[in-house]
This record gives structure tokens, sequence and C-alpha cells, in this order.
């Protein structure tokens, strides 16, 4: 700790090297952050909210976009330990012109008072939630949607069925905040039955069950799939996290591509870093001389080299978590993925970040801080660079 | 007049370690890059060898995918007859079909991933000549029996030849495996339409056709007649185009790739401009001696500009070795239109290898033009002093 001052002089001293190694280990390690960022949001949180880790989701075994009976909702609420079962049904359809992004938009057919007991962190006026309950076209918008295409309360839109051949015509009666999804539009299942022929109505896509306790979500998890085993149509059933999953392996072996990522880069900062260490023992073997004649120990020595490279290190660590935060929101509103649409730089993140950069700083000045501590005085004193 | 390239040469390689460290961090940085392209160089190669441009897909108004389309017979009975469409034998070339996503359990993902089923009769296998059957038999009409693209076959276990699919009302044998070349044809699962539309209750209500037209001519002529008939109600497009749509699914992996890379890059170019500085303080008195021999400042300028391109030239080249092991290898990716798998190659073509290499020069042009300047500018006598 004595050394400290004598460690960040010698670390400031070659003021142009250290700042463009203290710049491009803070690049990768911003990547670094937020990549791990992604990685956390992705696959080590999720299940944080109770009410979130109470759901299931059950759907056709075949695939998601094969329907199930209607009926199996009533059985499966029957079944111990689910308070209460939600109908969602996926519609498709267009709105509007297809070819504009900004008019794709998630659009699910709901029985508006189960959907409200099994999802109770939607948050709406009392009064919105009951026209939305009451009127058989009526709609709900998130609040992020309805901003993005410019609708109010009161407002009518008109979806193009595709799967659900048709116009349907909706009236826009509540607008909801609260979920990370709010992105997404939701309307009454009885308006879509009634508009398809008798023999094609009374199907469900998915099934939100909301268990009763933390204990009983395992129980209830298989008992769901037990129970239609060797029934005509299979079920599957996840927790939400899980299903929210599913749709995250679509883009292909996401972890795989992250974690490469994280090697390519972590091993540039190292190489980077190493290169700088070099250099500059390469520049001051004779000060070793001087420091060994003073009595310092080779330990010493070894010591303060490594614990400079550290600090540089660290320095480009701080810096990178800096920006790396103030890439996470960029990522958050460019995304795709409702997981990221609240990335941030969390604390244990930015921690392991900057450990990443200490270790590397360590790892990668021992090698050059070895030599330079073992160079006898008499050669280190002589050498002439 | 010009300081030989050798002596920049000779002293990447005296320097060595340096040399190879800020070359391999270059090349990290091309290698993801690369990475990223192979990807989706490979995916765009097997959408774009899908498909046949005489061939025009029929799907319901205001349907973005054959999964979401709803096609009747009755319709198809209606454009069976339309002039325009090519025969084989008496029969027209118009395939009927059923297309479905079922889920299977994967090696790497044993939660599964979604595959397209298509039901179709005798007529679609004859259309889609890519496909050629490779082991087994073509399923029999009226039975639960399934053929399968080789990626498909490859990559589920349950898919490979004998092995029994649980969907719709039993279970369906693997009886034989095709090979579709490059096409996304690999990566579906093919089978009766009268038993697959049965089996789910829609023996009338179908998914799409698809329609060959007699020649090139015709085509747009026949995409014209269908679309404007109000009867049909129908949107017909080029099957081609339709498979060309679909490459977007890689967009969030290049966007992510893309922004990857250019971090990195901006780590490098420190790096590089790191190894340049010291490249240039080091030789200080050598820089002080070219002067005394007459050498102009531009001439140190281009030299050491040139040693940063040379650097930044050997990172590239490094980066496009570590990424050719990729090539070949099979990977997939979820399609957003087909809501399913599909497999293709990484495939690091030579203009991509170009494009590694050049985004390397572009690095060590960047990192290497400081340092040269800072060479150019010194004063002979000055330089001729430092002690390093």
């Amino acid at each position: 700790m004595r050394y400290l001052s004598l460690i960040a002089k010698n670390a400031l001293r070659n003021k142009r090297r250290s700042i463009l190694t203290i710049c491009s280990i803070a690049a990768s390690l911003c990547l670094l952050g937020v990549l791990f960022a992604i990685y956390n949001a992705f696959y080590l949180s999720g299940d944080d909210s109770d009410a979130k880790s109470l759901r299931l989701v059950t759907r056709n075994k075949v695939s998601l976009t094969v329907p199930m009976p209607y009926y199996y909702g009533a059985q499966i609420g029957g079944i111990p330990g689910v308070k209460a079962v939600a109908v969602s049904q996926w519609f498709g359809g267009t709105y509007k012109d297809e070819r504009d992004q900004n008019n794709f938009f998630a659009r699910f057919a709901v029985e508006p008072e189960a959907w409200f007991q099994v999802r109770p962190d939607f948050v709406l006026p009392e009064e919105q939630k009951k026209a939305f309950i009451a009127e058989r076209t009526a709609c709900m918008l998130g609040k992020r949607l309805a901003d993005r295409l410019a609708v109010k309360v009161g407002d009518r839109l008109t979806l193009k069925g595709d799967i659900f051949p048709g116009d349907y015509e909706f009236t826009v009666r509540a607008i909801y905040t609260g979920v990370e999804d709010d992105e997404t539009m939701f309307f009454q299942l009885k308006y879509l039955f009634e508009s398809l022929p008798a023999g094609r109505r009374d199907f469900a896509g998915t099934f939100t069950i909301l268990v009763d306790s933390l204990e009983n979500v395992e129980k209830v998890q298989r008992a769901v799939d037990a129970r239609y085993e060797n029934a005509s149509v299979q079920t599957r059933t996840e927790t939400e996290s899980q299903f929210a999953m599913s749709f995250l392996s679509f883009l292909g072996n996401v972890k795989l591509f992250l974690l490469s990522i994280c090697g390519a880069v972590t091993f540039t900062i190292l190489l980077v870093s190493a290169n700088t260490m070099a250099m500059s023992v390469r520049e001051r073997v004779r000060e070793v001389g001087v420091l060994k004649t003073l009595g310092f120990s080779s330990g010493a020595v070894l010591w303060i080299i490594m614990a400079e490279a550290a600090f540089i290190s660290l320095l480009g660590g701080v810096l990178g978590c800096l920006l790396a935060s103030v890439l996470c929101i960029g990522v958050r509103s460019a995304s795709f993925f409702q997981q990221l649409r609240n990335l941030s730089l969390e604390p244990h993140v930015a921690l392991v970040c900057l450990g990443v950069a200490a270790v590397i700083g360590l790892v990668s000045s021992y090698i050059p801080a070895r030599a330079a501590a073992r160079t006898g005085i008499l050669d280190a004193l002589r050498y002439t660079g | 007049m010009k300081i030989p390239i050798t002596y920049n040469m000779r002293n990447l390689v005296e320097r060595r370690g340096t040399t190879i460290m800020t070359a391999l961090g270059i090349g990290l940085t091309v290698s993801v890059l690369l990475a990223v392209l192979a990807l989706v160089n490979g995916l765009q190669t097997a959408f774009k060898s899908s498909g046949n441009p005489l061939h025009v897909l029929v799907m319901r108004k205001g349907s973005t995918s054959e999964l979401v389309s709803n096609f009747t017979r009755q319709q198809y009975n209606d454009l069976k007859f339309k002039p325009g469409i090519a025969r084989r034998g008496e029969e027209p070339m118009v395939s009927l079909e059923m297309v479905m996503v079922i889920n299977l359990p994967r090696i790497d993902a044993p939660e599964g991933a979604n595959v397209t089923l298509r039901g179709l009769s005798p007529i679609g296998f004859a259309m889609r000549e890519e496909l050629k059957l490779r082991t087994g038999r073509l399923f029999q009409e009226g039975r639960r029996e399934v053929v399968v693209g080789k990626a498909i076959a490859e990559r589920f276990p349950d898919a490979r030849l004998g092995g029994m699919l649980k969907f719709g009302r039993g279970t369906w044998e693997v009886v034989g495996i095709l090979d579709g070349g490059q096409s996304a044809f690999n990566s579906e699962i093919f089978a009766d339409l009268n038993q697959v539309s049965s089996d789910y209750n829609r023996s009338e209500v179908l998914s799409s056709a698809l329609v060959r037209a007699t020649d090139s001519v015709a085509v747009q002529a026949l995409i014209n007649d269908l679309s404007a008939d109000t009867r049909l109600n129908v949107k017909a497009i080029l099957e081609k185009e339709y498979f060309e749509s679909q490459t977007d699914s890689a967009a969030p992996i290049q966007f992510l790739g893309i922004f990857v890379s250019i971090i990195m890059a901006v780590g490098s170019c420190f790096a590089a401009m790191n190894t340049m500085y010291a490249a240039v303080a080091r030789r200080s008195k050598e820089i002080g001696t070219l002067r005394v021999l007459g050498f102009s400042r531009g001439s140190i300028l281009a030299s050491f500009f040139l040693e940063a391109l040379a650097l930044s030239a050997l990172g590239g080249i490094l980066g496009v070795v570590l990424v050719l092991p990729l090539n070949n290898i099979t990977t997939g990716i979820g399609s957003f239109v087909t809501f399913s798998e599909i497999a293709f190659n990484f495939e690091v073509s030579p203009p991509i290898m170009a494009a590694g290499v050049g985004f390397a020069l572009i690095v060590g042009a960047l990192g290497g033009l400081f340092p040269a300047g800072n060479a150019a500018r010194k004063e002979i006598l000055v330089a001729l002093k430092e002690s390093e």
C-alpha cells in the first residue's frame, strides 16, 4: 500500500501510452460489460418477481402454432394448486401497410377478466379495465404501442386477418403499463370466435396458469402435462421465463455466440495489456536496478510492476463500465426482446467486469514483471534499452 | 525518394513479440466480424438457392407467410385451369400444400426447435426438381409416413431414417431422406397432403398452392392474372421472392455482430497506435539518420504509415485464418416468416475474406496515421539526440 503513489506515478509517466492503453481496454471492457449485461438479462435473471415465477404457460406439444381444445382451460382450472387460468390466442393479421415495420406488433385474443386475474401486474385505470371487459369489440394497447401508433382511448382501428380471415374493427378502450412488454394489443376472444364459422371455434393457443404458491409450481407443471399424456392433443407446460427463452433459441445458438465473442474480447484485452506492459517494463530495466540497489526485493519489484498494470486496466475498466451503461440504454430502446427492454449494467455485472480488468492486468504483466525482477542489479544498471 | 519497404519488414520481424500481439488483437477483431458475415452469407445462399424462377406461390390475400395463409380446395380447383400454367402430361403443374410447424427435440436444444412440416401430393415433388431422394423411399399416400430434408435428419435424432415422429393423430415413420442441395427445403419435413390435412381436420382449408408457369414470359402474366382475380382473392408472388424476403431473419445477429466488431475495432485501433508510437520512439535516432541521409519528411511519413498497414494486414490475414475452420459448419436460425428453423452452412467466401483484410487495413490506417505524422515532424537534431 505504501507504494501506491509510486505505482500511480509510474503508470502515468508515459501519458500518451497510458491513455491509449486505457482507451483500448475501455473499448473492449465496455463491450464485455454490454455482453455480460445481455447474458445476465437472458440467462441469469428473469425469475425476480414472485408473480412472474408463479406463472406457467401451457401450449400444444406439437408446436406453439397448433391450437389446443378450448375446454382444456376449465380442466386445468380444476387441477389442485391452480389459482386461475387464462386463454390467449395469437391473432397475426396486418395493420395498415404490412411492409412498414412500425405497423408490426403482437395481437392476442384473450378473455379479459381471466387475463387480469393471471396478470395482476398490468396497470391501468379501473374504469378502462371495466370498459375493456364490457365491450365485445374493445381492445387494450400497451402504452408504448399506443404512442407508436399515435392512438388514444376512444380511437378505432382495423386489423386484416390472415389466419382468421376478415376485417376486424376495434375501439381502443384501455391503455396499460407496468409490464416489460407494453407493445402488445389485446382484444376479446369472444369477438374472434363469433366471427368464425361454428366448426372452427373453441380453440386456445396458450393457457397462462397462475399457481397459488411457489411450492406448487413444479407440481402443477407436471400435473398439467400428465393430465393430457394420453389424450389426442398433448401439452407442454413451461414457466413463463422458459417460455420466453424458447423465442430466444430461435435466433440460433445465442449462448455460444455471446460466449465466444466474450472470449475473443477478453483475449484481445489480454494482448493489448501484455503488449503495453512489455513495452513499459523494457524501458525501465535500469530503474529496476536502482530500486534493487536501494534495497527493494525482487518480490516487491514484481508486485510494483504488476500493480501498475492492474491500476491501468482498472482505470480502463471503470471507463469501460461507464460507456457500457450508456450503451445499455441504447440497446434497450432498439431491442426486439422483452428481456432486454430494461437492460442495465447492474452493480454485480459491473463488479465482474472490473474483476476481469484487474485479473487481466495482473496476468498480462506477470511475465515481463518477472523477467525484470529477476534481472541482476549489475545487468539492470548496465542495460541500455 | 522512398524508404525501401524491407526496412519496415525487418523492423516488424525484429520486434516480433509486439508485432504478433498487436496483429493478433486486430486478427481477433476481424475474425468476429467475419464469423458474423459468414453466417449471414450462408443464410443468404440457402434462401437464394431455394425456389424456381418459374414458380409462383399463391396464398390468401393479406398473408405474409404460408403458415398463416388459408387456401381452399375450391380455390385450387378454380386456379388449376388458368392459362399460362405448365402441364405434366395432362395434369396442370399446381401443387396444393398444407404447411405446419412441429416442435422436435434437438441434441443441443432439448427443449426443442420448430420445424416446418409440408403436406403435399406427388406433383409437388415433381415440381421441386432440386429435391433428390438420398436414402429410403418417398412416403406412400394414405399412410402416416414422412420424408425429411437432410439437415433435419442430421440435426434431430428423432428424424433419422426409421425414426418415429409424434404429431396429428398418431406416429409417423421417417421413410426417406431428401437432398435439396443448398436450399431451404433441407430444413423441411414432407408428408402426404391428405393424411396430414385429415389428421388436423383441415381437409378443405389448406395453406397455399405452388404453380409453375409455362415460361418466363408467362410468369408475370400469371401473377397479374391471379392477383387481379377478385373471385379467387389471392396473393401471388414469385417463389424466389418469398424466400429472399426471409433473409431478414439474420438481421438481429448481423446487427449485434457489426456493433461488436466496430467497438472491438476502436480498441484495436488504440492498440495499434500504441505499438506504432513505441516503434517511432524507439527508432528516433534512425529517423534522424534517415533525414540526414536526405530522406524527406514525406517519405518518413509514408514509411511508418506503410509499416502500420503491413502490421494490420498481417492481423487481417490472421483473422481470416482463424475464421476458416468455421467454413461449412452447419448452424440454424429461426425465421419469423415460417416460424421455424432453417439450417445452413457458414460460408467464408473470397469477398468476405477481402472485406476482413480491408477492415483490418482501415484499423491500421487509423492507428498508424498519428504516429507516422509524429515521426515525420521530428527535428533532425532533436531526433538524433533522443536517448531512446
